[in-house]
């Protein structure tokens, strides 16, 4: 038997069922394990994926043809065995494990091993082959717990209240910003959102997720409403002439990339929050040994690094090359207009 | 940012390293000069008396010896959190940061049971201590260190352990946040803080309130800086008010005679007395209560030498007799500060000048020479004359006010430096590697290389000249047209063509292609251009032979 993922400058492929999982190039049937812009492209004949990302996609990508299943609920694509499974990324984000002659191979797309809260706790599967991310596979991506990030960051509003100034949280608005909405919620009612992540919000209340009530950043509205409050807006928004209606003001940026000085003076941010939604170091070491798989693949990340680490541990490993931005690249940002 | 009521708030029952860390990452992270103002205000009002004492030793420049060596560090911490030590190093080339990788790989959790609250001046004092004690002993005192510290008094704790403090900020910066808190002149200040003082035994108060009953007779007076004039000269007014003098560039330092003895400084405030036992014999020739503000200069039968001679001696423990004779250093006077035993800074340049022509005049010594004045008539004159700097090897001209008197720290207004545009090249880049600080996991650190028939030779570092959104565009290109890597640094398509600055080049034969740059820096990213239209390996000799002697 052949493998049951092929490599291919399309993206990940199963021959025998004759699928794709998040492509970079138009196929004909492709699983999207969720609906950040770098996994999920435009243009496939038809999609599958959770029923929760299936209302991004269409925000996002447009009207296509879109089947939405539940984790853990069987499909046959034909004849291999096919299921999603939380991966704790993102609100819908899944695994995808993929059942052939009794082998089974895991995609892990992105996936954090925290509970969030919002995004659906990770399940590790148990499979032979593991093809899993490296975002952040170097041991100096260490995370702090949920909860003290969030302290941080309301203590760091506290003290921007006390000097008078605006709060601009800098969060993706699928994904991070709801987190940032969980962390500030308990401070205030009053919380301002850029437009891109007022539309996400609209999305999620629609399809019936119970959020934190958010205040649209409208040119109608009057600067002194701003004062002293919370704002949250996504990465592109971040030193464009929209923010200055808040001044004054203090930028705080929640990423794992704020883990390191450097990045974070690089972003000029006032202050940084190693907020992340991928797995840290600790995590990706947890999920690999969970799945007790004999071989793994690292993908989009430090992949040579941690499957160099990785074989000198005794657990077979190599690195594969994905367009999920190339090594070591910061999260593709994603594509989101500043303007309301 | 976050200071003011923030740190009222946060200094109360904490310990002094992680007031110190706090201090560090706000200096860090503050981009606007008054926040960094504030956080060290903040701290010179809260922090321990003997802890203060050292943040001004630090950022002046009084660090503490490194005791330990890199090598050392990286082997210590990767025993400790098992890892690997190629894989610590991949960590260390993505932070940039030796320090802060380290205080990011060990686990909080071991530092749970910390004894939190020791001031920073015992882990200073402790490190001195240790100085020439045996490994084992300072191996002892950094790993339980690092267990009993958080991450960010970790970083601070490195750094010091590595003795690559570096702050923004200036040291004029740190005498007005100083001056703010005591409500002392910052030039008092200034004074104050200079010279030559130990930080383990001298007291926070008697630093900076009391003149003290011990005089130090080492101490310089502050350097009066120039900013590089950026309008037309002829803006300045009557050029019979202003002095013109060559823009030397050598070492900036101060000679001192005081009760007897000689001291040099460096404008770095660095005694480099012993590393120039020419200027011993000033000893007996200066009279007492005299400082000479000059460039320390290569300068053999009268003439100015380039600099680079004198860089073979400056890193030197023990300066040789060969030394002495290859790479003579001497002193082209600017100034006069202190006359009999009187500060003379309040007078006119005009008459601190006569009084210094008068001095150097009566010492008689060939290595001790005036600056000469550089006369002129009009602007225009003096915009030709600059054009001969170069082949004296100087930088170019400084314009003083004849009225001006010497001031403390960088000033506009009375003194200007008017540099020489620099020499260019247009190379093309052939490694990257990447930077350090704000541009940690970025490619922004990269060689270049001129062309030699069908060679490519590689010529220059630089670091410096590029926007970020440049550095990112450049990053990117480099992530996707590396060929090789050697551990940090990678070879890349030779495709992008730079323009390289320099201020002056020199014969060397430590590297490939036979020259030494001074200060190399991208002026331009050349998009027009592609690899094969960039200079030849040629064009660098003919410079050498024209500006390199």
């Amino acid at each position: 038997m052949g493998q049951i993922i092929e490599f291919t400058d399309k993206g990940l492929y199963c021959p025998a069922g004759r699928f794709y999982i998040d492509p970079w190039e138009p196929v004909d049937k492709a699983i999207i394990t969720h609906a950040h812009s770098d996994h999920a492209r435009a243009g496939h004949k038809a999609y599958l994926s959770h029923h929760d990302t299936i209302p991004f996609l269409q925000l996002r990508l447009g009207e296509h043809v879109y089947q939405g299943i539940g984790w853990n609920e069987l499909i046959y694509l034909n004849g291999v065995k096919v299921s999603l499974h939380p991966a704790g990324h993102i609100i819908g984000s899944s695994q995808v494990r993929i059942e052939q002659q009794g082998e089974v191979w895991v995609v892990s797309g992105d996936y954090k091993v925290e509970n969030d809260g919002i995004s659906g706790a990770f399940e590790p599967e148990p499979c032979n082959v593991f093809i899993t991310e490296s975002t952040f596979g170097l041991p100096i991506y260490n995370w702090k717990p949920q909860e003290t990030i969030y302290n941080d960051i309301r203590h760091w509003i506290h003290d921007n209240q006390l000097a008078g100034k605006t709060s601009v949280l800098i969060a993706y608005s699928l994904g991070k910003a709801q987190r940032v909405l969980q962390a500030v919620a308990p401070l205030t009612g009053n919380i301002f959102v850029h437009g891109a992540i007022y539309n996400t919000h609209q999305v999620l209340t629609r399809g019936g997720w119970n959020l934190p009530e958010v205040i649209r950043v409208t040119p109608e509205l009057p600067k002194d409403a701003y004062k002293g409050q919370v704002v949250i807006a996504p990465p592109s928004a971040d030193g464009t002439s929209w923010m200055r209606r808040f001044a004054p003001f203090s930028v705080g940026v929640c990423s794992g990339w704020m883990q390191v000085r450097g990045h974070q003076r690089r972003r000029n941010a006032d202050a940084g929050f190693a907020l992340s939604d991928h797995a840290d170091w600790k995590g990706l070491l947890e999920a690999v040994k969970a799945t007790g798989a004999s071989k793994v693949f690292a993908t989009h990340g430090f992949q040579s690094v941690f499957s160099r680490y990785l074989n000198e541990q005794g657990i077979e490993a190599a690195e594969v090359k994905t367009a999920f931005g190339g090594e070591e690249e910061e999260v593709v940002t994603e594509p989101e207009k500043a303007d309301e | 940012m976050k200071n003011g009521q923030h740190d009222t708030i946060s200094l109360a029952g904490t310990g002094g390293m992680q007031q110190f860390a706090q201090l560090v990452q706000d200096l860090g992270m503050s981009t606007k000069t008054n926040d960094k103002l504030n956080a060290l205000v903040q701290y010179f009002t809260h922090a321990d008396a003997r802890d203060k004492v050292w943040v001004i030793a630090l950022f002046s420049g009084r660090r503490p010896h490194r005791t330990v060596n890199s090598t050392q560090l990286q082997s210590w911490c990767a025993e400790l959190v098992q890892l690997p030590l190629w894989l610590l190093e991949e960590c260390y080339h993505t932070v940039g940061d030796l320090s802060e990788t380290i205080a990011l790989l060990i686990p909080e959790q071991l530092a749970a049971d910390r004894t939190t609250g020791k001031p920073l001046h015992y882990y200073v004092e402790q490190f001195l201590q240790l100085e020439k004690a045996e490994e084992a002993l300072k191996k002892e005192f950094i790993l339980q260190s690092w267990q009993e510290l958080s991450s960010k008094e970790r970083f601070v704790f490195n750094k010091l352990l590595s003795s690559t403090f570096r702050v923004g900020v200036s040291q004029n910066m740190m005498v007005n946040a100083l001056a703010k808190t005591v409500q002392i002149e910052p030039s008092v200040i200034a004074h104050r803080i200079s010279g030559n003082w130990d930080p383990v035994t001298t007291g926070f108060d008697d630093l900076l309130l009391a003149a003290g009953d011990t005089i130090d007779h080492s101490k310089p007076y502050p350097f009066y800086l120039a900013y590089a004039i950026e309008e037309e000269v002829a803006n300045l007014g009557a050029p019979a008010e202003w002095q013109a003098e060559w823009k030397w560039d050598g070492i900036r330092g101060q000679i001192i005679k005081r009760n007897g003895q000689v001291f040099v400084w460096s404008r770095g405030e660095d005694l480099i007395t012993d590393k120039f036992p020419e200027f011993a014999v000033l000893a007996s020739r200066l009279p007492d209560g005299v400082v000479i503000d000059g460039e320390v200069l290569p300068i053999k039968d009268g003439q100015v030498l380039n600099f680079n001679v004198l860089q073979t001696r400056i890193g030197r423990k023990n300066v040789t007799k060969k030394h002495l004779q290859e790479a003579p250093a001497g002193l082209f006077a600017y100034d006069l500060l202190e006359l009999d035993g009187q500060d003379i800074r309040h007078l006119s340049l005009t008459e601190r000048r006569a009084a210094l022509e008068q001095l150097i005049g009566s010492l008689q010594l060939p290595f001790i020479q005036l600056s000469p004045i550089v006369a002129f008539n009009d602007w225009k004159q003096l915009t030709e004359i600059r054009e001969q700097s170069r082949s004296l090897n100087s930088e170019g001209l400084m314009l003083k006010r004849k009225s001006s008197a010497y001031l403390v720290g960088r000033k506009r207004g009375d003194w200007w430096k008017w540099k020489i545009d620099p020499l260019t090249i247009d190379a093309v880049m052939i490694y990257a590697q990447k930077g350090t600080g704000r541009r940690s996991n970025l490619y922004t650190d990269y060689t270049f290389a001129v062309k030699d028939g069908d060679q490519l030779v590689s010529f220059a570092k630089a670091y410096s000249g590029l926007t970020d959104k440049e550095f990112a565009l450049v990053d990117a290109f480099v992530k996707k047209n590396s060929i090789e890597k050697f551990g940090p640094v990678r070879t890349v398509k030779p495709e992008l063509v730079f323009e390289i600055a320099f201020e002056g080049i020199a014969a060397s034969n430590r590297h490939k292609s036979g020259v030494a740059l001074r200060f190399p820096r991208i002026s331009r990213w050349r998009t027009d251009k592609k690899a094969d239209e960039i200079n030849t390996l040629e064009d660098l000799k003919k410079m050498l032979e024209r500006y390199g002697k």
